[in-house]
């Protein structure tokens, strides 16, 4: 089957900014597909560009098989978008809003109230949308992209401003979205996102391509060293560095970190030792990744 | 474009509209203002206002009134007698008089403030024909011609009738400019129009929606000033009225236009609110809103031609006092809609569905 998404050498410039440059992908049926990169990173021209809200300077774009640019009606109701920004009418409710969107959609009153139980605002059905809590208004976003039960859904950073339980609800939420083969993109600059929903991820950074795997893949492929972290009274440096499988240790504070390729044999002698207590261990994660393509940390 | 979007975006916008609380005090409540400031001071009836006259010293043309114009005087003129010429001329200067009388052997002086055009050019015309009446008199001439002027509004005309009009034309203005260039900023503020762009609506459709919405609250405006001016403030509607609606639906039409050029034009909510009053205001001014054009400079009548809303405020007047029947609102609707046509097609052009 073709893939949903085609992006070839796509390139967007702003004057002489070059925001998208030469980004080529793919997203195949089902997915659930991250862009994954900094504030500036050119995640949501490149969505905007897929979505046919803007028009690139070069390079090609298919979804669902069509160029959205121009302006393609068939495909604006074969799919969904959340933008950025939550964009309601004014002074509307919950239900009003939505069933705005279901209307304009084509789709039935039902549809739209099962759509705002679904994302769990049953209950705030007839709250103004200015009167909702920002994770409630990222959920009546999302729902009003669902609406017209699409074929391609793209978010653009869904939990941008949440707090960290907000975006956690969020997150049950979206893991269901792509259960019914229905295809999911989502930009995000958080990792810890990327690595919680998607089944792959592009790590783009200043419009280019870093990498593109599945979030376990990047991560394995770093082949980086696992840190594990003990309480400093639990064990001294010199003891810690003779262990098998350790490579070296770092004294951080009241922590001794042990690196090491081979966990394994090294939290069994810990265990062996009763140096449990308080123990930290932390694999390699995107934001490794992120460090190890750029040569930056990354900041968000 | 599509019947069912049309309606479902004209309840959106309705119900945002009615919603919001500053909206509806600036369509409805402030021109009532306005209404019930301008039209109530001298409503109430058909007396004709009596000129306050500061006569200082002797002044023979008003000693020596003989009986039945004695009458007439009394009833155009409150008479207060002085002899403190600079507290009468103060008195004019500030509005308390519509003029001051004096006499300096065969001259008659009348002072009056150029502030008050009504009340001067009133005292100005009627005491010159009391003039050329006692001159006449003196020379011993019995006047051929007697004149007597009846107004054909019956009776005299209260001041609601010149007012309303002009207020109604400036109020539905207001509200379909402020309307279209405010809702285009916001949604486009807000992304909404972006988001819109992405559902199978066509651009036609939200602007047919506009339209519509807006038609409702300009006819609602006419409906309420129109009741409450007749209920409260003794507006007397000619027959041809109604040719109001056909006409606040073309000015409509053209200050939707202008909206949309100021909402096109300016990046921010504030940008377009001042835009628009920048344009509005001053149109107000010079299409004889706020005060007849009958009355107003030269100049001010020149450029008027050049302004949508004069020919909305002089068809409003047409029909509504002067009587005219539908061949008066040709011309006026034809110039709107020709407006509405240019700066709707120059404002198409220039709309942006994003922010930057
Ligand atoms: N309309 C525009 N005009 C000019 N420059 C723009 C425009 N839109 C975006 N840019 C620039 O293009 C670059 C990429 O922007 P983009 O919005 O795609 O980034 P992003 O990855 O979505 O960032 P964020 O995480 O902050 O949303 C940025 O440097 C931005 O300043
Ligand atoms: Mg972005």
């Amino acid at each position: 089957m073709a893939p949903v998404i085609e992006v070839r050498d796509l390139v967007k410039t702003y004057d002489d900014l070059r925001a998208v440059d030469g980004l080529t992908f793919s997203v195949e049926a089902g997915e659930f597909f991250g862009i994954l990169g900094p504030n500036g990173a050119g995640k949501t021209t490149t969505l905007e560009i897929v979505e046919g809200l803007r028009q690139p300077d070069g390079g090609e774009v298919r979804l669902l098989g069509e160029a959205p640019w121009p302006r393609n009606l068939d495909l604006c109701r074969r799919i969904g978008v959340q933008l950025q920004s939550t964009a309601f009418f004014d002074k509307l409710t919950a239900r009003e809003q939505i069933r705005t969107f279901a209307e304009l959609f084509g789709a039935d009153g039902a549809r739209a109230d099962a759509v705002l139980d679904q994302v769990g605002l049953g209950d705030k059905a007839d709250t103004r949308t200015e009167d909702l809590s920002g994770g409630q208004k990222q959920r009546l976003s999302i729902a009003c992209t669902l609406v017209n039960d699409p074929e391609v859904v793209f978010l653009d950073e869904p939990s941008g401003a949440l707090d960290p339980q907000a975006r956690r609800n969020l997150w049950d939420l979206l893991e269901g979205l792509n259960d019914s083969g229905r295809t999911v993109v989502l930009t995000t600059h958080s990792m810890e996102e990327a690595e919680a929903l998607c089944d792959r991820v592009a790590v783009v950074d200043r419009g280019r391509l870093l990498a593109l795997d599945s979030p376990t893949n990047l991560v394995r492929a770093l082949d980086a060293p696992v840190r594990i972290a003990v309480v400093a009274g639990a064990l001294d440096a010199a003891a810690a560095e003779r262990l098998a499988g350790v490579d070296t240790v770092e004294v951080d504070g009241d922590s001794i970190v042990l690196i090491t390729r081979d966990p394994a044999p090294v939290l069994t002698e810990l265990a062996r030792r009763e140096a449990l207590d308080g123990l930290q261990v932390r694999g390699a994660t995107l934001e490794d990744v992120f460090l190890d393509l750029t040569g930056r940390a990354y900041r968000a | 474009m599509s019947g069912t979007t049309v309606r479902s975006l004209a309840r959106a916008m309705f119900k945002g509209f009615v919603r919001d609380r500053m909206a509806l005090f600036f369509t409805i409540l402030f021109p009532l203002v306005f209404l019930f400031l301008f039209g109530g001071i001298f409503a109430g009836g058909d007396e004709t206002p009596r000129s306050d006259l500061e006569v200082i010293g002797q002044v023979s043309l008003v000693d020596d009134l003989p009986p039945d114009a004695r009458q007439v005087f009394d009833d155009l003129f409150v008479v207060h007698r002085t002899t403190d010429r600079e507290a009468a001329l103060a008195k004019v200067r500030d509005g308390d008089a519509d003029g001051v009388l004096e006499q300096e052997g065969d001259r008659i002086v009348l002072h009056f403030s150029q502030a008050d055009t009504v009340g001067a050019a009133t005292v100005q015309g009627t005491l010159s024909s009391f003039v050329d009446e006692a001159n006449l008199a003196s020379a011993g001439v019995e006047p051929r011609y007697t004149f007597e002027a009846e107004q054909v509004e019956d009776e005299s005309l209260a001041r609601i009738q010149y007012v309303a009009p002009g207020l109604i034309g400036w109020a539905v203005a207001t509200s379909a400019t402020f309307g279209a260039a405010l809702t285009l900023v916001t949604w486009r503020q807000s992304e909404l129009l972006r988001r819109l762009r992405l559902a199978p609506v066509a651009g036609s459709s939200i602007v047919v929606a506009r339209v519509v919405v807006a038609l409702v609250i300009a006819l609602s405006q006419l409906a309420i000033f129109l009741v409450s001016s007749v209920l409260f403030l003794g507006l007397r509607l000619d027959a041809s009225w109604w040719l109001s609606i056909p006409l606040v639906a073309a000015g409509t039409l053209t200050f939707m236009a202008i909206g949309l050029f100021c909402g096109a034009v300016a990046r921010t909510n504030e940008g377009a609110t001042g835009l628009a009053n920048l344009v509005v205001l001053p149109m107000a001014f010079l299409s004889g809103s706020f005060f007849p054009l009958d009355l107003a400079p030269d100049w001010i009548v020149a450029v008027s031609y050049l302004l949508p809303l004069r020919y909305l405020n002089e068809g409003m007047l047409d029909v509504m006092v002067r009587g005219l029947g539908p061949g008066a609102v040709v011309v006026p609707i034809l110039v709107m809609l020709g407006f509405a046509l240019v700066v709707g097609g120059l404002s198409s052009r220039l709309i942006r569905w994003d922010k930057a």
